[in-house]
């Protein structure tokens, strides 16, 4: 079977100084994925790189078999929420409806269908009282859960997202794992970039271990063991309560 | 036509052209890139002045666009590295102005573009300078080249409305979704320099950077939807124009100082009496939140000591004072509002809860 992303001898280098260095990673489809590893470990720019969001020293890059650019419309990408300016004059229906913008295309207006679907995007996350909010006076849980709805409104086929626990509630945290177990057993994959380790074994079914070389991936069980952390980590790593 | 409302025409397309355009620099936080712009087109100018052997108003727009897109195109290559972009455009824009400025007073000095016109703007001339459409003088030529330049603004935001929207709030879902981000910026960072060429034979280099930023801040302090914002920034550029006009008029300064003056009290009203955004509304917002808490307060203290032997001490009114830490004004004002309220009562200067008090006491603590 295809793998949903393959990354073969990827390395990206800011200044020459490489962020992630020589990078073989095959993600297969259907998982539910995490991306693990310290600060400046280039987890973030792994995805940004598979998306074309930053230039590549050399590899190549390979989302379902073909080059991003043909692939994006089945790709769903949630950036790192402190990466727009939530004061941006717009409601969170508003930011969802920008989920199915890749569907409508240049020059296409989304209309009440649109909204439809948004709509029905902030209800699965229990945002739809919120729905005319300008995005502003959302707490940081509501605006990663509006983040979460847009992902689903665009309905891809493989969807990255970046840091989406970083500073939410317990109560979003579960919504939004709960989101993710459910759009995996549909069938899609999702990839996270992900901090806390705790979680992972209980969150995720593939792991790659990453600091920027590629330490190890698969499976998490197989994975995801003090050995592989240990090098991840490097001294860095105190105690894993599991 | 008279003169008088010549200019005023003039004023309006400006502002109109050009608060559309800042809306979208301001939601970028770039408004000091329209002062660079403001500025560093002047070359541009000068150059198509150069090859056209004089006033040409095609090649005037080439040349301004091209500087205009090169002090983009510089400041983002210097910000790249260690330079911040602040002070990527205070290197930039200085150096390309400089240069203008020297061939303007090297070899046109005293031409059409001389170093005043080009600061502080010559709507006053704009009737003297009119078009002539078979024999007809169907009026002057800035306030056609400015509706021009507003409706193609308009008609840009017309279309690319979503596009635009989507790469200014998250450049990089656009970009992952196959909207080119870069190209719309810099189809933006083009039409703000086409667009301050066209000001800036109105009202100058440095006023037309206020027909660029205010309107937009200001509808900014009053709506937190996109397209009213364009809307009442539109409004504001427009009015703003006509006030500024009428005033100096009125009072015989020049026009271009007063519009900007006009927009610089139109902000000033705004950051006041905004609803909801401005600082008297923030104020009272405070302020009531202050008087809630404290009556809160109050309640909560009155609900620990009712039931206690020290009631007597705890809950008399001048005890408010020392447990508090309230003067006697303030412990006055807010048991008066929370008797008012119907959740305290007072007898001599005791006092003790009503049901709905004790009620909401408990919600209080609860919080």
């Amino acid at each position: 079977m295809i793998p949903a992303i393959s990354v073969r001898d990827l390395t990206v280098a800011y200044d020459e100084k490489p962020v992630l260095w020589d990078v073989d990673l095959d993600i297969p489809e259907g998982t539910l994925s995490a991306i693990v590893g310290p600060n400046g470990a280039g987890k973030s720019t792994l995805i940004k790189a598979i998306l074309g969001l930053v230039p590549i020293a050399a590899g190549s890059i390979r989302v379902f078999g073909e080059p991003y650019r043909t692939a994006h419309e089945r790709v769903g990408y949630v950036p790192q929420r402190g990466s727009v300016d939530w004061d941006f004059p717009t409601d969170a229906l508003d930011v969802v409806t920008m989920g199915l913008y890749g569907r409508l295309g240049w020059f296409g207006r989304p209309g009440r269908q649109e909204r439809r679907i948004a709509l029905e995007c902030l209800d699965k996350v229990g945002m739809r009282d919120y729905a005319r909010r300008q995005i502003g006076q959302l707490s940081g849980g509501q605006q990663q859960r509006v983040f979460l709805a847009r992902a689903l409104a665009q309905d891809a086929a493989l969807t990255f997202m970046d840091e989406p626990f970083a500073g939410v509630d317990a109560t979003t945290e579960q919504t939004i794992i709960d989101t993710l177990k459910a759009l995996r057993d549909a069938g899609k994959t999702v990839v996270v970039v992900h901090h806390d380790l705790d979680t992972v074994p209980r969150y995720f079914d593939f792991v790659a271990l990453l600091n920027v070389r590629l330490i190890a991936a698969g499976p998490t069980e197989a994975v995801f063991v003090p050995d592989n952390l240990q090098r991840a980590y490097g001294g860095k790593i105190a105690f894993l309560h599991r | 036509m008279s003169a008088d409302l010549q200019i005023s025409l003039v004023a309006v397309a400006a502002g109109v052209a050009c608060a559309l355009v800042g809306v979208f620099l301001v939601l970028r936080r770039m408004a000091m890139m329209a002062d660079a712009i403001s500025h560093s087109i002047l070359p541009g100018i000068v150059a198509g002045y150069v090859l056209a052997h004089g006033p040409n108003l095609l090649l005037g727009f080439l040349g301004a666009t091209a500087s205009g897109l090169l002090t983009v195109v510089l400041v983002e290559a210097l910000s790249k590295g260690k330079l911040r972009q602040d002070a990527a455009i205070g290197l930039v824009f200085p150096i390309l102005f400089a240069l203008g400025v020297l061939v303007v007073s090297k070899y046109f000095a005293n031409v059409h573009i001389d170093t005043d016109a080009v600061l502080y703007g010559e709507i006053a001339f704009a009737p003297f300078d009119t078009v002539n459409v078979a024999g007809r003088d169907i009026g002057p030529k800035s306030f056609w080249v400015l509706a021009v330049l507003a409706i193609v603004n308009t008609g840009f935001i017309a279309v690319l409305y979503k596009e635009l929207k989507l790469a200014t709030f998250d450049p990089g879902l656009a970009a992952s979704l196959g909207f080119r981000p870069a190209l719309l910026h810099y189809l933006l960072m083009a039409l703000v320099a086409v667009t301050t060429v066209g000001a800036f034979s109105a009202v100058g280099a440095i006023l037309s950077v206020a027909l660029i930023i205010v309107p937009p801040v200001v509808a900014s302090l009053l709506t937190e939807r996109l397209p009213r914002m364009i809307a009442l920034s539109v409004a504001v550029g427009a009015l703003g124009a006509v006030l500024g006009h009428r005033v100096a008029a009125w009072s015989n300064v020049s026009i271009s100082g007063m519009i900007a003056t006009v927009l610089g009290i139109l902000f000033g009203g705004a950051l006041l009496f905004a609803p909801g955004r401005g600082l008297i509304a923030q104020w009272s917002r405070r302020r009531a939140q202050k008087v809630r808490f404290a009556t809160e307060m109050l309640l909560v203290h009155l609900a620990t000591h009712q039931e206690t032997a020290a009631r007597d001490i705890e809950c008399s009114l001048p005890h408010l004072e020392s447990e508090l830490g309230w003067d006697r004004e303030v412990a006055a004002r807010i048991v008066g509002r929370a008797e008012r309220l119907g959740l305290l009562e007072r007898e001599e200067s005791l006092l003790s809860l009503t049901e709905a008090g004790l009620r909401q006491a408990y919600l209080a603590a609860e919080r």
